[in-house]
């Protein structure tokens, strides 16, 4: 008997995987009515899957889009995935042009190798001399990058009380209160550290992993970016989430009269859009336990609601463990080539 | 895009100074350019233009004549249309242009 065609794909955790038919059909029907599920958007098309399919199966390592299809790319690299990421001993100023030079990049973004807005306010100065000499020699868009990331604002070593074990012990107001506090102190840092990079000549805010402790930490991304850009119309602010739906630490906040606890990209680009934001960084998880066809139908069906009804650019994050890309630390370029792929021609992506 | 190798940061500038999607981005651009969009992506096409017009490039033999970096984005703000902050800034610091007149 002869034996089934299988087909070489991933899982979400990067190991490889032999597919049929029958079986990749099967998961990209399941991703699609997962996402239909959890976010109440609608299913993509079947002509869709049936792209999707021919996309996932495509011969070859790596693929890539037609010839005038291609789409821009923004990054969290804090011009500092060469220098300590690899070990390539590199002043982050040069190391922007490699970026430009030898990797063909869009643009960058430089920031501290302690990624968050709250470490960059004491070496605010430096950095943003830092970003002034990268600033001379380039020629593309150079933004500076941080993460909000309001954990650090927690005791012991932050000025508030920490909403993680406060919640378990009971403590609802105290958590409510904590985190309330807490977007004050972000708001202030990040608007802080904006005006010395925009004094630079920064050519954007990057407010990378947003939402990442929560609805108090996406609410303090969106004030921060209002301020921002109401003060410099010209310092573009791009907000990249930290995962597809904004986690109810708090539960009752809001932004523009919407609660922000539960929100799926489709709303919060909308959000994101009312705070002056110029791009947005869209985040769908990937399950390691799934398939890369179940997972990037999954991300595709996400995508499209939130492309349809998006009024700035939609970039789509595509790094370790987000948008169809495996949980692995060195990305597989066969399958990150087609989740890119993917996001361009059926989610209709403005940028990776 | 390819960035400096094609007009991947000249379609990026547009999307953040005036947050046009991605098709609205490279129509500006190219007609700005005078190509197509296709062109855009076109790393032949896109070097002699750069070359031409001075929008720096990815790999220059080695000359004084090289334009890159701060002189290139001066002239990127002209053949777009836009204001760089970082251009605005350089002009202001090394007295060419005013606060006032920034304003």
């Amino acid at each position: 008997m002869k034996e089934e065609k299988t087909f070489r794909t991933r899982m979400g955790d990067g190991s490889l995987v032999r597919m049929t038919e029958e079986e990749i059909r099967a998961d990209i029907w399941a991703g699609t009515e997962d996402a239909v599920r959890c976010g109440k958007v609608e299913p993509m098309s079947e002509e869709d899957m049936e792209k999707l399919y021919d996309i996932v199966t495509a011969p070859g390592g790596v693929v890539g889009v037609s010839p005038g299809r291609e789409i821009v790319l923004t990054n969290d690299s804090g011009g500092y995935k060469i220098n300590v990421k690899s070990q390539v001993p590199l002043p982050k100023e040069m190391e922007t042009l490699l970026y430009e030079r030898c990797l063909g990049c869009d643009s960058v973004d430089i920031g501290n190798t302690d990624y968050n807005f709250k470490t960059a306010k004491g070496i605010a100065e430096r950095e943003a001399g830092a970003l002034q000499q990268a600033l001379q020699v380039t020629t593309m868009p150079l933004l500076y990058g941080a993460m909000p990331d309001m954990g650090f604002y927690t005791q012991p070593d932050g000025p508030v009380g920490n909403w993680a074990t406060l919640l378990p012990e009971g403590k609802i107001q105290e958590a409510w209160e904590a985190q309330e506090q807490a977007v004050k102190h972000s708001v202030k840092d990040i608007t802080f550290v904006a005006e010395k990079m925009y004094k630079a000549g920064a050519d954007g805010i990057n407010l990378d992993t947003c939402g990442a402790s929560g609805d108090a930490d996406f609410l303090a991304s969106l004030e921060a970016c209002e301020q921002i850009t109401s003060r410099h119309p010209d310092l573009p602010v791009e907000i990249g989430m930290a995962g597809e739906f904004v986690l109810g630490m708090h539960g009752r906040l809001k932004y523009k009269g919407k609660r922000l606890a539960g929100l799926y990209p489709h709303d919060q680009v909308k959000l994101v859009e009312e705070a002056g934001a110029s791009i947005f960084g869209l985040v769908v998880n990937t399950n390691c336990s799934r398939s890369f066809p179940w997972n990037i139908a999954r991300t595709i069906t996400f995508t499209q609601a939130c492309t349809k009804v998006a009024g700035i650019p939609v970039h789509a994050d595509v790094g370790m463990g987000v948008c169809g890309v495996p949980m692995v630390e060195i990305m597989p370029a066969d399958i990150v080539s087609r989740a890119d792929k993917a996001l361009v021609e059926l989610g209709k992506v403005d940028g990776l | 895009m390819g960035g400096v190798r094609t007009a991947g940061d000249l379609v990026l500038r547009m999307q953040l100074a005036e947050k046009m999607k991605i098709d609205e981005a490279k129509s500006y651009v190219a007609s700005k350019l005078g190509v197509t969009v296709e062109d855009l992506c076109d790393v032949v096409t896109m070097t002699d233009i750069r070359t031409d017009l001075g929008l720096g490039l990815c790999h220059v033999e080695p000359s004084g004549k090289e334009i890159n970096g701060i002189m290139a984005k001066c002239r990127i703000e002209e053949v777009l249309g836009i204001r760089i902050n970082s251009v605005q800034r350089f002009k202001e610091n090394a007295g060419i242009l005013s606060k006032e007149a920034r304003r």
